[in-house]
């Protein structure tokens, strides 16, 4: 049939199976607007106050749902808004399409109103990028879009589209949905030197990431870890892939870590890695990062192995694929003297842990526990309450926990709160700072036009709070632009925006507050006053190795 | 440090050279030439990249481009089994006290002259790199007026070909 480029490209979205957009309109997309309005019973566009709020919410759809995101916005300041966010995406590997309009093919290059070399831009923070010159290519230039997105290590890809093609019309013919290319093991000969490695090892630790979420390789690391009697770790983009309560698992390690997570990667002979990078919030000091270890790592990402720490064993491939292949390979052992040490490790643990009484950022975290169901995804903007939400909440499903983990994007928590409320069709949480939450707090709009039931918590703590840990440690106490020292009413802003919210300063009145927000109908807000001067317990100062982790104020 | 001759099998579409070299900006790879041209297909570019690291930079810049979507295939090339070739182009003063001279070593490096007039000298030299450098380097005891040369393209000896390199 023919139709218009802007018919086109909504047509090839629902080939995909995408039901759910999210974006803002302007000038060189209006044809696109104009479309989805004629399809506006297949396809449910949310309008966000901002297009960093869209693209943030196209991540967290993706994060919680596996699949592709999708936020358009128009060209120029449109298309820059959304550079946040695909960064974003980028860092964390979340398949995510953004789609530009530009200035008609005509005007490209006169620096006609609007117009931005938007695929100039995105270069080096999208997987790839294309600007369709032809209404002919924009089909199958959408359907490789797709498939790039989700293959191998998924990332995001933008289109940009001029006006000009949107409005041609070609003949376009229905297409099966793209499939992302087939996951492969990783060569035989690698996956037989890591079963040698593994099995002549004393001490091994299993190190997962986010490439187990994405490569639905649970069950794998699970077995693996059985058969070697290992305990788990893993990176913040990790969290939720196993639950934080199985007996292996030992919590996030680096430099907010759990003590014994940490310890026990300093302490094991071989670390397993799985679809993880050894970033340097990870590592610390290379050079001092667990010297008596050798590694095995599996990634997607052939890029990823030996590129910031020496593996001895590389493996490119699915780590799904992979470990199946690997685990016939593996005797299964048990390990009581490694295991005692980890039970060792994991009492010091308990005798650093904070149980102060009263509102403490932990005491926050645990009493929102409670409220969780388990489903319930949580997202977090990033500083300390990120990391004490990291370090306290409790997952029992993958996809639930929804961070920034890479790009440290303040501001990402509330775009992708609502995101994740589309995705999961539940009630998300966002746990959230004030410095943060006055980066993206213009999306309670969204939230309120769409009745998205979120419960945002603001940890308030008046100042930048982990940046004024920092200072406090690093630099003499010079409060340098972190004390905020602002005069917002978080209820009455809610209020305002046709929410509703209220402030509370006890942990009971918290817990009565979560109670009024987990049956509110939209957003919620709890304004949580907690102390300017907590810390993130523990830490390893930049740089640092384990012998400097500092898991006492005063250390 | 190392020297590595890297060549690269391209989609030839627009942009495709600003995606490779963009990775090499961010990436800060000390690339040392590079030459870029159509193929005996006009679906494909081949990129020669010569770069200068260690070992683990090395395995680092193939990985990269191995990501990146329009690449299509890499190949390293051993010097020992391949042909290597740049281009030099040459301007000197042309001076009668130093005119014998200049051609003398442009005789003894095979170096062609193109072009000849009353005030200058130029000259056309194909060689590998270290023969180029070596020319240049004799020809600064006179004045050098402009220089001009490719970086260095390279092909594989033997029958196969790095279309046939499928996995790395």
């Amino acid at each position: 049939m023919l139709l218009s480029g802007a018919d086109i490209l909504v047509e090839t979205l629902l080939e995909q199976g995408c039901d759910t957009v999210f974006g803002y309109p302007g000038g060189q997309i209006l044809n696109v607007y104009d479309s989805l309005y004629n399809y506006q019973d297949k396809i449910h566009h949310i309008l966000t106050a901002h297009e960093q709020g869209a693209a943030h919410a196209a991540d967290g759809y993706a994060r919680t749902t596996g699949k592709v995101g999708v936020v358009i916005s128009t060209s120029g300041p449109g298309a820059t808004n959304l550079v946040t966010g695909i960064a974003t995406a980028y860092l964390d590997s979340i398949p995510m399409i953004a789609i530009c309009g530009n200035v008609p093919t005509t005007q490209i290059g006169t620096d006609s109103f609007q117009e931005l070399d938007i695929t100039g831009v995105t270069l080096p923070i999208t997987k790839h990028n294309y600007f369709v010159g032809s209404v002919d290519e924009l089909a199958d230039t959408v359907r490789e879009a797709f498939v790039l997105a989700k293959s191998g290590r998924p990332g995001p890809v933008l289109i940009d589209i001029p006006k000009d093609v949107q409005i041609a019309k070609c003949e376009y013919t229905p297409e099966p949905p793209v499939t992302a290319d087939e996951p492969y093991a990783a060569k035989e000969v690698r996956i037989q030197e890591a079963a040698e490695l593994i099995n002549a090892a004393k001490r091994p630790f299993v190190y997962f990431g986010g490439g187990v979420i994405a490569a639905n390789a649970q069950e794998e690391m699970l077995s693996l870890a059985e058969k070697i009697d290992a305990p788990i770790g893993c990176s913040l983009m990790g969290l939720s892939g196993v639950p934080t309560d199985h007996p292996r698992f030992l919590g996030m390690q680096g430099m907010h870590g759990h003590y014994a997570s940490s310890m026990a990667m300093h302490n094991a002979d071989l670390i397993v890695s799985l679809g993880v990078r050894f970033n340097d919030r990870v590592t610390g000091n290379r050079s001092k990062f667990a010297t008596e270890a050798k590694i095995v790592h599996i990634d997607v990402d052939g890029s990823e192995l030996s590129k910031t720490v020496h593996a001895v064993c590389g493996l490119r491939g699915d780590v799904k694929r992979t470990l199946a292949a690997l685990l016939p390979m593996i005797e299964e052992v048990r390990r009581p003297e490694w295991n005692e040490k980890i039970t060792a490790l994991r009492g010091e643990e308990e005798e650093y842990t904070d149980r102060r009484d009263g509102l403490t950022p932990r005491n926050a975290i645990l009493t929102l526990n409670r409220y969780l169901g388990e489903n319930t995804a949580v997202a977090t903007d990033v500083g300390q309450h990120q990391m004490w939400s990291a370090q306290n909440l409790v997952f029992r499903n993958p996809r639930r926990f929804v961070t920034s983990g890479g790009l440290g994007t303040m501001g990402f928590g509330f775009g992708a709160a609502i995101g994740a409320a589309f995705g999961t069709g539940e009630r998300s949480v966002l746990v959230t700072g004030d410095g943060s939450f006055g980066m993206c707090l213009n999306e309670l709009a969204t939230a309120v036009s769409y009745h998205v039931p979120v419960v945002i918590l603001i940890l308030n703590n008046g100042v930048l709070g982990m940046v004024r840990q920092w200072q406090t440690l690093f630099f003499d106490k010079h409060y340098s632009n972190t004390v905020l020292d602002r005069q917002t009413d978080f209820p009455a802003f809610a209020r305002s925006f046709g929410a509703d919210g209220e402030a509370v300063s006890t942990v009971e009145e918290l817990d009565a507050a979560l109670t009024r927000a987990f049956e509110a109908s939209g957003p919620y807000i709890i304004d949580c006053a907690i102390d300017k001067d907590e810390f993130v317990l523990p830490m390893l100062p930049p740089g640092g190795s384990m012998d400097n982790i500092i898991v006492k104020v005063g250390d | 440090m190392n020297r590595y001759t890297v060549a690269v099998l391209v989609r030839n579409q627009f942009g495709v050279l600003n995606r490779v070299t963009s990775m090499f900006r961010r990436r800060q790879f000390n690339i040392s030439a590079l030459t870029v041209s159509e193929t005996e297909t006009s679906e494909l570019s081949r990129i020669t990249v010569v770069f200068e690291g260690e070992e683990n930079n090395k395995q680092q810049l193939v990985n990269q481009l191995y990501k990146l979507p329009d690449v299509c295939s890499i190949k390293e090339l051993d010097p020992d089994n391949s042909v290597s070739c740049e281009l030099l182009l040459i301007k000197m003063k042309n001076d009668p006290a130093t005119r014998e001279e200049i051609r003398a070593a442009a005789d003894a490096f095979g170096a062609v002259t193109v072009d000849y007039a009353k005030d200058y000298l130029m000259f056309r030299l194909s060689d590998v790199t270290r023969r180029i450098d070596d020319f240049i380097n004799l020809m600064r005891d006179y004045t050098i007026l402009e220089i001009c040369r490719t970086g260095s393209v390279s092909l594989e000896k033997g029958g196969t070909t790095i279309r046939q390199v499928i996995n790395l």
